[in-house]
């Protein structure tokens, strides 16, 4: 009787993740799911794979989605050293201030600064894309259920062909996995938009697939860390929850039944 | 009673100030049934959980600042910049979802066994006390990280004070400190998201007290009057404890390490937008029950009253409940409406993260209307009535009949 | 003979039973202090506090004979340009005149550059004698008006309550204009 009380406990425990997929009111067409290799118990991230993902942001997502919560100084985590973040940082323009005089000015970047948004404040965002704000990518994969492969799924979702008879509105692109399937961004990834610098191909499945991996860094940067001390921890504890059911039985054997 | 210190230093200050000899006493001697299950680790765990929740706390507020402008960016200021951050607010997150877990499980236990029924009926109080405040805290520290389910649930929830007669608008623009929520409104909220945890300590310790003044239930249900029914809790439930605070750990672990944000809601990452409603707004996953409570009844002042009343009508379960026999083992037919219960609360919390239209608004009825049915009909009712199994004189007997039958 | 083996039965179960205990205890002890670690650790400085913890600065902007006051680690640099005739003052002072003997040209890289913290060494209060405006003191360095202590222009205590000299901060030349602190 108890074990089934436990069953059902444990068994309800295990549906909450699934309680809120339930929740949406469209009924979604079924994600296109990868094999993310920040995924699972050994999820991490590939050095290469994320100065893709930089670069895709750098020449395609950055003339409209900000990255405010990354800071130069971050890109450590990729891979380059210093001296590369430094330089890096020092293309960009911060504006800084008020001096002496009182006035804003530009100075170059640091590794201390943020990313530079590509608009001053949403509003100005909005207005330039009448109405429609692209969102900051911080945190995007974070803000949606399977954020990673929904994100894949959408951008390599452009080549859907609309069903017969589908109203497109001007301004507007057809894309089935976008709410009301509709999307007012025009499909920013296709074979070889952008020349990758490591020279690997760059086909539309792999600059989605570089993409998400840096988006989800930049939303999780702490993952490889978070994973590997998990195992640590939890190959710990394992090992010392054993001792202590075995000290357990010893310390009640003295009791006679 | 009091046993002498062999340590000259303790014995000197126990005299003056017995902090020592009341811990031993509850700690380390206390006569504790000896036919306790694992059932009974829910307790303890509680009250580790407590801890770890108050420690992760206290150390997060050190970095998190509670204004409307910065609170979502002190919260990623943590994850990002702060030293072990990320594994700080996820133990904080993640841990609230677990200690409401283990006292959900540490209920269903007093229900189970009738750990309610006299002598208990205060200890029981002072827990169902507990749960409510546990309930406020919670509820002020979802706002606290200022993303869109955090507004907007708040919203939701304080506009219900709109219900109460008369006075309701007044009560609400003084409970938000203004018109909407805003800024003083997140600052008292951090406040007493601060405070309440403390007094959550005091009542545990009465709690404990009361424990410890009558005694644990065990799984028969009866009054152990015989000496070697009891064994002192130091070593035997000590370790037994420290056994399920490993299991609890391996639990937690995995969820704080590999899935930290699957149970909460991705909605939250988005800072709050007060000109933008979320498609859905749902609490945490351990309100659903009662928000599937409110949101059954059409009527917004009833839809209250019976959410609130879904948990005060816990106070006066141990009249209710008219059945001399405490425990379900030897109550056949009460175990079957035990499960159905159980049963019909975990079908309300899933009908509680829909929306409540069609079906599910009929089968969240249906769920309410059998909730309060449990309480008061059935269980008056099959005290009466139900043919209770023979009640063993002492927990020995028990086993004896068992071996009979192997 | 099978008496003494079954009281060295009971000892040897007595030993196991006190080892798996040790190695309980030991392990659980080991495991809470990993654990209280990232607590503590929490409380150090941030990420970004220690990525601001060194800074660059420009000197171009310093005429000789003037100083520039700036904020490293939320206290004040004074970035001093001396001239010929401050640099021959600091060096021709007798060490045992000093409260707190040091020579000039270990406080400096460059004779021309003199880079100190501007925070009193008696209890803190900023000195002045940056501005051409400002008090001095009796030595043409710092004066503090908090409590009268006197700095030379190598920022070296020689009168008042203040024990050791303006504190000298880590710091580089990166080329012949820029200095990086911390």
């Amino acid at each position: 009787m108890a074990k089934k009380f436990f069953y059902i406990i444990f068994s309800f425990f295990l549906l909450i993740p699934n309680l809120f997929g339930l929740t949406s009111s469209d009924p979604q067409i079924s994600l296109k799911k990868q094999n993310w290799i920040f995924e699972g118990l050994f999820g991490r991230y590939d050095n290469s794979s994320l100065q893709r993902g930089l670069q895709i942001y750098q020449e395609v997502c950055s003339a409209c989605h900000g990255m405010k919560r990354l800071r130069f100084r971050e890109l450590k985590d990729l891979g380059f050293t210093d001296v590369q973040i430094k330089k890096y940082a020092e293309t960009f323009e911060i504006l800084d201030g008020p001096n002496e005089l009182g006035e804003m000015f530009f100075r170059p970047g640091e590794p201390s600064d943020t990313f530079v948004s590509p608009f001053k404040n949403k509003e100005e965002a909005k207005a330039s894309f009448g109405g429609a704000y692209p969102p900051d990518l911080s945190l995007l994969t974070k803000t949606m259920k399977n954020g990673p492969d929904y994100i894949y799924s959408l951008l390599t979702g452009y080549e859907e062909t609309p069903p017969q008879g589908f109203e497109l509105t001007d301004g507007l692109y057809y894309n089935p996995y976008h709410d009301g399937k509709v999307i007012a961004m025009p499909p920013p990834l296709y074979d070889n938009v952008i020349e990758y610098i490591d020279g690997t191909g760059a086909s539309l499945h792999q600059l989605s697939y570089d993409i998400v991996i840096f988006l989800n860094w930049a939303a999780e940067p702490e993952l490889q860390k978070r994973k590997s001390l998990g195992l640590k921890f939890l190959l710990f504890l394992i090992v010392l929850t054993l001792l202590l059911y075995v000290t357990m039985k010893e310390i009640w054997s003295k009791i006679e039944k | 009673m009091s046993k002498k210190f062999k340590n000259k230093t303790l014995a000197w200050l126990d005299y003056r100030l017995p902090v020592f000899g009341i811990l031993r006493e509850a700690l380390v001697d206390h006569p504790t049934p000896r036919n306790l299950n694992y059932w009974w680790n829910f307790g303890s765990l509680a009250g580790i959980t407590l801890i770890i929740m108050i420690v992760s706390g206290l150390v997060l507020s050190m970095h998190y600042v509670p204004h409307v402008d910065l609170a979502f960016d002190s919260v990623e200021h943590i994850m990002r910049d702060v030293n072990y951050g990320w594994l700080i607010r996820y133990i904080h997150s993640v841990g609230s979802s677990m200690f409401f877990l283990i006292v959900y499980i540490h209920i269903a236990r007093g229900l189970y066994y009738g750990s309610y029924k006299s002598p208990r009926e205060v200890l029981w109080w002072l827990g169902i006390i507990i749960f409510l405040l546990m309930i406020a805290t919670a509820f002020l520290g979802y706002t606290l990280p200022w993303g869109q389910m955090s507004f907007w649930g708040a919203t939701v929830i304080t506009n219900l004070f709109t219900a109460i007669p008369l006075v309701g608008d007044n009560v609400v623009t003084w409970l938000l400190g203004g018109f909407s929520i805003d800024n003083p409104t997140l600052n008292r909220f951090y406040s007493f998201h601060y405070l309440l945890p403390f007094i959550i300590v005091g009542v545990v310790f009465l709690h404990i007290v009361a424990l410890h003044k009558v005694g644990s239930n065990n799984p028969t249900g009866i009054d152990l009057n015989l000496k070697k029914e009891k064994i002192p809790f130091h070593p035997y439930y000590t370790i037994k404890d420290f056994f399920g605070f490993g299991v609890f750990f391996i639990i937690f672990g995995i969820f704080v390490f590999f899935l930290p944000n699957s149970l909460g809601h991705p909605n939250n990452y988005i800072p709050a937008d007060p000109l933008v409603t979320p498609e859905h707004i749902v609490p945490e996953w351990y309100f659903l029950p009662f928000y599937a409570i409110l949101r059954a009844i059409p009527f917004k002042l009833l839809g209250v009253l019976a959410m609130l009343g879904s948990i005060l009508i816990l106070f006066v379960l141990p009249w209710l409940d008219t059945c001399k026999v405490k425990s379900c083992r030897f109550r056949p037919i009460y175990k079957q409406f035990f499960w159905i219960f159980i049963f019909n609360f975990i079908v309300l919390g899933w009908v509680g993260s829909k929306v409540p239209e069609g079906h599910y608004l009929i089968i969240s009825r249906i769920c309410t209307g059998y909730y309060f049915t449990h309480f008061l009909i059935i269980l008056p009712v099959l005290g009466m009535f139900e043919k209770t199994l023979p009640v063993p004189l002492n927990i020995f007997e028990k086993q004896k009949v068992k071996k009979k039958y192997k | 003979m099978t008496q003494s083996n079954s009281r060295t039965k009971s000892e040897l179960s007595k030993d196991r039973r006190s080892f798996l205990k040790l190695t309980t205890a030991s392990m659980a002890a080991v495991g809470t202090t990993f654990a209280i670690w990232p607590f503590i650790d929490s409380m150090n400085p941030s990420a970004d506090v220690l990525a601001l913890g060194s800074k660059e600065f420009d000197l171009s902007n310093i005429t000789k004979g003037s100083s520039k006051t700036v904020k490293w680690r939320g206290k004040p640099i004074f970035i001093k340009h001396r001239t010929k005739q401050e640099i021959n003052e600091a060096r021709n002072v007798k060490l045992t005149e000093l409260k707190d003997p040091q020579k000039d040209e270990d406080r400096v890289i460059k004779p021309e550059w003199l880079i100190v913290v501007g925070v009193c060494s008696h209890l803190g209060c900023i000195p002045l004698g940056q501005k051409k405006t400002d008090a001095k003191g009796d030595f043409n360095g710092w004066f503090c008006p908090c409590h009268g202590s006197h700095y030379d222009s190598s920022g070296r205590v020689r009168k008042g309550p203040a024990p050791k000299n303006l504190q000298i901060p880590k710091y580089k030349f990166i080329n012949e204009n820029k200095i990086k602190v911390g």
